[in-house]
């Protein structure tokens, strides 16, 4: 408890997110309106999932507690598909915003591609989809207290952080490989995409057994980031380039039909 | 007028016809729109030649094969241009007023949090009447009601008092108004705040430092909003005072009196500057009519400014949108500078050699920016400050409140792009904002702190 929990569980839920909101979209005003939209559709996803939980929540037996763990259950996974679903209708905004700024733009190519468009929209719904999950207890750690103290797990923190952290990251390449599914029309890759969520929100059900939650997710993850790494298009090779720093001049060709005589008005 | 008049009384009066003032101004007006018009006939040229190499549709490649640099193809290009620009632009702008209004926000929340005077229950104002102590809800939905119906009466009253004041010509009155409310806001509040900070870290500030240092941040401030000043350093200040003020509303206002009045301030907002005989409408046509900006102490300015290494032009550019940007404040400079500025600037844009446009090309452009009323700022951190200290301690209605503002001026922005005239910058986002805190607090937040015991993710 205290100010290094926080700041270290901080660190750990939000670093990775961090780091990739400051190198990748905040110099792109385009990415940021992105990124605000994409965190205000899910949202109003939650909005609706904790709307359905609560009606049944009231029409229920509130006594029964394991009536209302069930419930809590069947709002989690209402919650998921509601998430997914309004994925989908932020990709069919996006395309739509693609389309409308390819027209508007000078050269017919519009400032920001798909595939950025993809990358920041699930960075947006993994930044506050883990903001949600993780601020309060965050704020939480900062007070005295004793963590676990009528017997539960004494690491909750720490594993909140590292859940934080594995579901950012997830939404992230969910966010990737979704749009791509949608573009290539793959809906079997959409299915496994849902799927995946339901499983990574099924395995922390499994908490506090750590071991059977965390290690599986932390492995979901690692799988899910090579398989958006190898949808975007990256391979073994440009890994190689990349990290040799090579040059690459074949690419500046002079474009001939863009000199032309100044114009005298 | 009430604040010349009842220096007494409770001192939120000049802020209260302040923030009409500055809600009046809520619409980024004339200046985004002639910013549009003035670069769009300044760039017209320059962009000319990038246009015929341009496939567009094929009516604009019909017109193009008609002439090089015939009529038609410079009317549609023309259209083009403002569509592209108005693009361009827009996404920047967009940016350019989120970043502002999330550090008013930020300012707001943090002290909220931490500062425990702003959430003390110690009276009232005089434009709230009504307590809220009633045992009952019938009772209490009323008192409120009365409450908002009386608050916005005031501020209808004042505006239209302001719109009076601005046809028949008195501007010195209105100068003299602003200059003793930003004198109020400067100083006097500034010196509670400061009082509540230190009390609550237990800081030990002796008088003369206490005077030193409001004293120079008073005195710079005025000079700086008034005046002429650097333009990050204006806006800070602006920044500042409109998070003071929120805190004021925050602090005074009732629970519910202060949800009913922001949904009662964007509704009267909507109409005031809508419709054609609402008195915002008739300030900003007048304004435009006789060519000067309004109120600008009272507008928060992001004007952006690229000139780019230009020989001779360059330095005559540069002074021009040097004291257009700068003398903003300054209202006599403003009849001038606006046509001057436009002038000069169409002026030293038509001997530019038409280079092929590449990613690095010199070229000048300058642009005056968004503007968006100061009002606005203070509603808009009222409603996320009121989330803060009310929520229950809850973090997350804040943060849903924060994103639904911005969705909500980001929209706002994006209808002024596409109708160009000055539109209310509050009822979209109050209208999210307060359907996100009333949903977040009653629906999500024990759906999620469920969650969190269990520690189970979604």
């Amino acid at each position: 408890m205290g100010a290094a929990v926080f700041f270290g569980c901080a660190g750990i839920a939000f670093g990775p997110a961090l780091a990739l909101f400051v190198l990748t979209v905040a110099a792109e005003p385009l990415r940021v309106i992105v990124l605000v939209a994409g965190a205000f559709f899910w949202l109003v996803s939650l909005l609706l999932a904790s709307l359905i939980w609560f009606v049944s929540v009231h029409l229920s037996d509130r006594e029964d507690s394991k009536l209302q763990y069930g419930l809590l259950v069947f709002g989690a996974a209402v919650s998921v598909l509601l998430q997914e679903a309004f994925r989908f209708a932020y990709f069919k905004l996006l395309k739509k915003a693609d389309e409308g700024l390819a027209m508007i733009s000078e050269d017919g190519r519009s400032p920001i591609s798909l595939r950025q468009m993809a990358y920041v929209s699930g960075l947006s719904f993994g930044i506050i989809s883990g903001v949600f999950s993780v601020i309060n207890i965050l704020a939480d750690s900062i007070g005295p207290g004793i963590v676990g103290i009528h017997g539960d797990s004494p690491y909750y923190f720490i594993t909140s952080a590292f859940l934080t952290m594995a579901l950012v990251l997830l939404h992230t390449f969910w966010g990737v490989i979704f749009f791509d599914a949608c573009e290539k029309q793959r809906y079997w890759c959409l299915g496994l995409v849902v799927a995946s969520h339901l499983l990574a929100s099924g395995l922390t059900f499994l908490n506090p057994w750590y071991e059977a939650s965390l290690v599986p997710i932390f492995i979901l993850t690692f799988l899910t980031g090579l398989w958006a790494f190898l949808t975007a298009g990256g391979s073994f090779r440009n890994v190689l380039k990349c990290l040799s720093c090579e040059q690459e001049d074949a690419s500046r060709v002079m474009l001939y039909s863009a000199l032309q005589v100044p114009f005298e008005d | 007028m009430i604040t010349f008049m009842n220096n007494s009384d409770s001192e939120e009066e000049p802020c209260n016809e302040r923030t009409s003032l500055m809600s009046a101004e809520s619409p980024p007006v004339p200046s985004y729109q002639d910013s549009l018009q003035a670069s769009e006939a300044g760039e017209v040229q320059a962009h000319r030649k990038r246009r015929t190499g341009s496939s567009r549709g094929p009516s604009n490649t019909a017109d193009g094969d008609v002439s090089d640099m015939g009529v038609p193809v410079r009317e549609s290009t023309a259209e083009n241009e403002e569509e592209e620009l108005t693009l361009k632009y827009g996404a920047k702008h967009v940016i350019m007023l989120f970043v502002p209004v999330t550090l008013c926000m930020i300012v707001v929340v943090a002290t909220i949090k931490s500062v425990r005077f702003y959430t003390e229950k110690n009276g009232q104002l005089i434009y709230t009447p009504f307590s809220e102590d009633t045992p009952s809800v019938g009772q209490r939905l009323l008192n409120s009601v009365l409450n908002t119906i009386i608050m916005i009466s005031v501020i209808v009253v004042m505006t239209v008092f302001l719109v009076l004041l601005y046809k028949y010509r008195c501007y010195k009155f209105i100068h003299g108004w602003l200059i003793l409310s930003s004198l109020m806001l400067l100083f006097l509040f500034t010196y509670i705040y400061l009082g509540e900070v230190l009390k609550t870290y237990n800081v030990a500030m002796d008088y003369p430092t206490l005077f030193l240092v409001i004293w120079n941040f008073g005195a710079v401030g005025m000079i700086c909003i008034h005046w002429k000043g650097p333009l990050q350093l204006q806006q800070a200040y602006l920044i500042m005072i409109s998070a003071l003020m929120a805190l004021v509303f925050i602090k005074y206002l009732p629970e519910w009196s202060a949800w009913v009045i922001l949904g009662a301030i964007s509704i009267y907002d909507l109409m005031a500057v809508l419709c054609p005989k609402g008195p915002l409408r008739m300030l900003v046509e007048t304004a435009q009519e006789r060519n000067e900006p309004i109120f600008p102490a009272l507008i928060y300015s992001s004007a952006m400014i690229w000139t780019v290494g230009m020989a001779k032009p360059d330095t005559a550019a540069r002074g021009s949108s040097h004291q257009t940007w700068d003398a903003a404040e300054d209202r006599r400079e403003n009849h001038r500078s606006p046509s001057h500025a436009d002038s000069q600037m169409s002026e030293t844009r038509s001997p530019i050699p038409t280079r092929p446009i590449t990613s690095f090309e010199e070229e000048e452009s300058k642009e005056r920016g968004v503007k968006l009323g100061l009002g606005d700022f203070i509603f808009y951190s009222v409603l996320v400050g009121k989330a803060a200290a009310t929520a229950s301690g809850d973090w997350n209605t804040t943060l849903a409140c924060f994103v639904a503002i911005l969705i909500g001026l980001c929209l706002t922005l994006l209808l002024l792009a596409v109708f160009k005239k000055a539109l209310p910058a509050l009822p979209i986002s109050i209208t999210f904002g307060l359907v996100f805190y009333f949903s977040t607090d009653n629906l999500v937040r024990p759906f999620m702190d469920t969650l969190a015991s269990h520690q189970l993710y979604i």
